[in-house]
């Protein structure tokens, strides 16, 4: 008798026991048409999203009794700073760590998010995102041959402010919420402007300011943007991305007129 | 650095909106307001207007220039986008929406307009007055079709102004758009009203 017929025998009333039921969109590989599949997982009491799916993973029969491939689905923190678990739960692009069951209507869907290449089941390639921060030079450049010393202080009420936006940890929730990321543009949506408010709002950081809002004027920058304010609703950490937008707006427009007129660089 | 093409295009597109298009609809407007008061007040707004000196010059760099720029290159923008408001219906992205349809119906509108009044008046021997509007909106459906387009042109101008002052940096804070969004409220109702007067005045 194998445990799991054990189990059975041991707990008769099992079938009758609260189960979580998910409908989640599979996809085999990065080219294969996607289908859904139906699982129940038995309920825990504080269960999330992704102690679900490690339970499917455990037992990956799908609610028809069949033998099914254990789902594939990113994680990291756990605590949703890192970002990597984002998909899109009962229709909601959001991170599944911090998705309850129990504040989840059932069936709960499980879909990959729309706006990236899918990889497998819930897995999906975010690095064009990664790609936009390149872009952007979202960093600040202090490697040398030698010591450069310290830096200029930073204000307190800046460091406030500009606190809140590196809580941005490219989840790539608002880039699947903004209608201007798509297939038909190159836009690099949302996060990489409020990276760019970030890094230039740094003493340090602001020597290369001009750097930063070249390369947003670029193709595919802010130009892009056409404010259907999507992302400031949808990011999960709060970050002000469209006070953000607006602010590099001004910024590159006033860079434009430098750049052209000249004055400053 | 040279400056690039696509953020230019974008700013100016952004730009030619509000001017001069956004002034000419409300010169459009008012001068067509005489008709509230007699045909002949009506008459003679028009024929001032088309007594301006170098008339052809105004209309080619105020009118026609910027509006067909901004016409194609809206319809370029249209296509760069792909509406998502069923999955997120906030006020913002239904306003985003209105804009693209609105704009689209304006491209239709106007080319309509247009050829209804200045292309006959120019080549087909008409004269602008009373009397051509009036026939023009005897029919009901062209009536119909006049509001809907005043409507479109009055939304998408006042909605146009809110998204210029984030384009241009103007409005930068939450509170500034917010106030943005009530002050554009306002010019949305009231341009609507001289615009539908207006044309009332010629049924």
């Amino acid at each position: 008798m194998s445990d799991a017929q054990a189990q059975e025998t041991r707990n008769p009333e099992e079938t009758d026991a609260k189960k979580v039921k998910f409908i989640i969109t599979r996809q085999d590989d990065p080219d294969s048409p996607s289908y859904d599949q139906e699982f129940e997982v038995p309920y825990r009491e504080n269960m999330n999203v992704i102690s679900a799916l490690m339970e499917i993973r455990r037992n990956p029969i799908d609610s028809q009794g069949n033998q099914a491939n254990p789902v594939i689905w990113d994680m990291n923190c756990l605590e949703e700073v890192c970002g990597a678990c984002s998909m899109i739960i009962n229709g909601t692009a959001r991170q599944s760590c911090t998705a309850l069951i129990d504040q989840l209507e059932q069936p709960i869907r499980l879909e990959p998010m729309k706006t990236f290449p899918v990889m497998r089941d819930l897995q999906v390639d975010r690095s064009r995102m990664f790609d936009s921060l390149k872009k952007v030079k979202a960093w600040i450049p202090i490697d040398g041959t030698y010591d450069l010393g310290p830096g200029p202080r930073m204000a307190e009420n800046k460091r406030q402010w500009s606190y809140e936006l590196s809580k941005c940890m490219t989840c790539g929730v608002c880039l699947e919420a903004c209608p201007n990321v798509n297939d038909n543009s190159s836009f690099i949506g949302p996060a990489a402007i409020s990276q760019v408010r970030l890094f230039n709002s740094h003493p340090t950081g602001e020597m290369n300011k001009s750097d930063r809002l070249e390369a947003l004027m670029g193709e595919g920058g802010i130009s892009s943007c056409s404010n259907s304010q999507n992302c400031v609703e949808v990011c999960p950490k709060g970050i002000p991305l469209t006070t953000s937008i607006a602010a590099m707006n001004r910024e590159t427009n006033i860079q434009s007129f430098k750049n052209f007129f000249g004055g400053g660089n | 650095m040279a400056l690039n093409k696509e953020f230019a295009a974008r700013r100016l597109h952004s730009l030619l909106g509000i001017i001069p298009i956004g002034l000419f609809l409300m010169q459009h407007f008012v001068v067509n307001h005489f008709a509230t008061r007699s045909a002949e007040a009506f008459n003679g707004a028009a024929h001032f207007m088309e007594n301006l000196p170098f008339r052809i010059f105004l209309e080619m760099f105020l009118i026609y220039i910027p509006i067909l720029f901004h016409g194609i290159y809206g319809l370029f923008i249209v296509f760069q986008g792909k509406a998502n408001a069923k999955r997120f219906g906030y006020f913002r992205n239904w306003m985003y929406i209105f804009q693209r349809i609105t704009g689209v119906f304006l491209l239709v509108f106007i080319t309509w307009h247009v050829w209804d009044t200045w292309v006959q008046a120019q080549f087909f021997g008409a004269e602008v007055n009373y009397q051509m509007m009036a026939d023009i909106v005897a029919n009901p459906w062209m009536l119909a079709f006049y509001i809907v387009g005043i409507l479109s042109a009055t939304f998408h101008f006042s909605n146009g102004l809110w998204s210029f002052l984030v384009t241009w940096g103007i409005t930068v804070t939450p509170k500034a758009q917010l106030a943005a969004t009530y002050f554009t409220l306002v010019v949305f109702v009231a341009m609507s009203v001289i615009g539908l007067r207006a044309i009332f005045a010629f049924v």
